[in-house]
């Protein structure tokens, strides 16, 4: 993991993740009402809840794409207004937006990460990062030229290369194949293997829950319910089970 | 500085991948001064005395298009942001775009010198002066307008808002740079091109250094 920080401020080295009374809005809508957690260290989080209750608002904030309105937060100890450069040197996204530069090649995009990250920018190298993922053939051509799927694959090659301790992954398995699926779970599993606290956006609960210790599910914005992921289809409500809303009284 | 060299190596290569735009930018930079020429109408003196003045217009207008464009490519997938989360200085972020597009700013100049030349009779043996007001006059653009195309890069109507924060600001930028080029071309017997160019420097530290310092609020807020 990147060794290159100062130490948190934080007196609690076990958590990884806290956050407490964290608010944000878009306008004059609320997309993220009071939303709390603590996730311990090397603990996957599977994070449910419908489109627009405030999964990928509550990543933004977390890895510091976005500012909370109110609220506090900590990752790996360090305070999210405060000391935003350190989580950002411990933490990673996979977010909606591949964050590549389209005219650039695969290739060029990982070098580009690489060098601002000091890692190994050697064609060899990076190509084994390309081959990890499956694009090793594509590594010459504009990302403007990839599907959506191989995007995502190009984001996991990036996010394993950041080598960060705490990883938010918002819908992962979105525009993936079957076998991108089980890369998504390795990656998943290799992120884990390294000791990395995990946080998971996505609609397929059951992987989810399947790759998860922790769960929680929001609603509107709120935290409706959080606890053990393996309790999630069974106490998540009728989200979590699918079932329709009751409407009415 | 070593994010620097990142960030300028990052730019360079945006650039050579993306050079059919800095032609077609060009080619409006030249048309500009085309149509200026019209406007005056045949008479070669005319023409030789509003040289300058056209020049640097057509840089203006010019620069607002490889400015905005500069920030086209980092919004698109939001490949700003993920620098910024990886994360990247956005000081050197700053100075590596702002040094890219004020090279980007005097390649465009120096092509349009023999445009001018041409165009507004305003041949002159003094071409290294020019070309150095043209480095330091559009360094005078390159910083503003880099911070401005950042605020304005996610506004809806970023082309109006680029030129109408950008120009004013810079107006004593392109009146030492006209004043400076004028004297080149038309003659400089009381030898003030070099006050003009030094003022011209003077703005040049001012923007660079303060735009440095603001363009991380710009982005992070």
């Amino acid at each position: 993991m990147n060794a290159d920080v100062s130490p948190p401020t934080s007196s609690r080295p076990d958590v990884a993740v806290e956050a407490s009374g964290i608010c944000r809005r878009y306008g004059r809508r609320w997309a993220l009402v009071d939303v709390g957690f603590t996730l311990a260290r090397g603990e996957t989080l599977v994070l449910a809840g419908r489109n627009g209750s405030g999964k990928s608002t509550l990543l933004r904030v977390l890895s510091t794409a976005i500012r909370a309105d109110r609220g506090s937060a900590r990752v790996e100890g360090h305070d999210l207004q405060k000391d935003r450069q350190q989580v950002r040197r411990l933490s990673a996204l996979l977010g909606h937006h591949s964050n590549f530069y389209e005219a650039l090649t695969a290739l060029e995009n990982l070098q580009v990460a690489a060098r601002f990250l000091g890692r190994d920018v050697s064609r060899p190298a990076l190509e084994e990062r390309l081959g990890e993922v499956g694009l090793a053939d594509r590594a010459d051509d504009a990302v403007a030229t990839f599907s959506a799927g191989m995007r995502k694959r190009l984001m996991l090659a990036r996010t394993l290369l950041q080598d960060a301790s705490v990883v938010f992954l918002d819908e992962p398995y979105g525009h993936l194949d079957p076998p991108g699926f089980r890369l998504v779970d390795d990656t998943i599993d290799r992120l884990r293997g390294r000791g990395a606290t995990v946080v998971i956006a996505t609609h397929l609960l059951e992987r989810g829950a399947e790759q998860s210790e922790r769960a929680l599910l929001l609603e509107s914005g709120r935290v409706a319910w959080q606890g053990q992921a393996r309790d999630l289809m069974r106490e998540g409500g009728a989200f979590a089970t699918g079932r329709p809303e009751k409407t009415g009284t | 500085m070593s994010d620097l060299l990142v960030a300028l190596r990052k730019e360079m290569l945006l650039q050579w991948r993306t050079r059919a735009q800095m032609f077609a930018i060009f080619v409006f930079g030249a048309s500009a001064l085309l149509l200026f020429s019209f406007a005056i109408g045949p008479d070669s003196a005319s023409l030789r005395l509003h040289a300058a003045g056209f020049l640097w217009l057509a840089l203006m207008l010019s620069s607002t298009l490889s400015l905005a464009e500069s920030f086209q490519s980092e919004m698109e997938q939001r490949a700003f942001e993920g620098l910024l989360l990886l994360p990247a200085s956005p000081v050197a972020l700053f100075y590596g775009k702002a040094l890219s597009n004020w090279l980007q700013l005097v390649l465009l100049g120096i092509g349009l010198l023999p445009v001018m030349v041409v165009l507004y009779d305003a041949g002159t043996m003094r071409v290294p002066g020019l070309v150095g007001v043209i480095a330091i006059g559009t360094a005078g653009l390159a910083a503003p307008g880099t911070l401005y195309a950042a605020m304005t890069s996610q506004a809806r109507a970023k082309q109006t808002l680029l030129p109408l924060l950008l120009f004013p600001l810079v107006v004593p930028v392109l009146l030492s740079a006209v004043k400076a080029t004028s004297l080149l071309i038309l003659g400089d017997p009381m030898g003030q091109a070099g006050a003009w160019a030094s003022l011209l420097a003077a703005f040049d530290v001012i923007y660079w250094s303060l735009c440095g310092l603001l363009f991380e609020r710009v982005v992070e807020d």
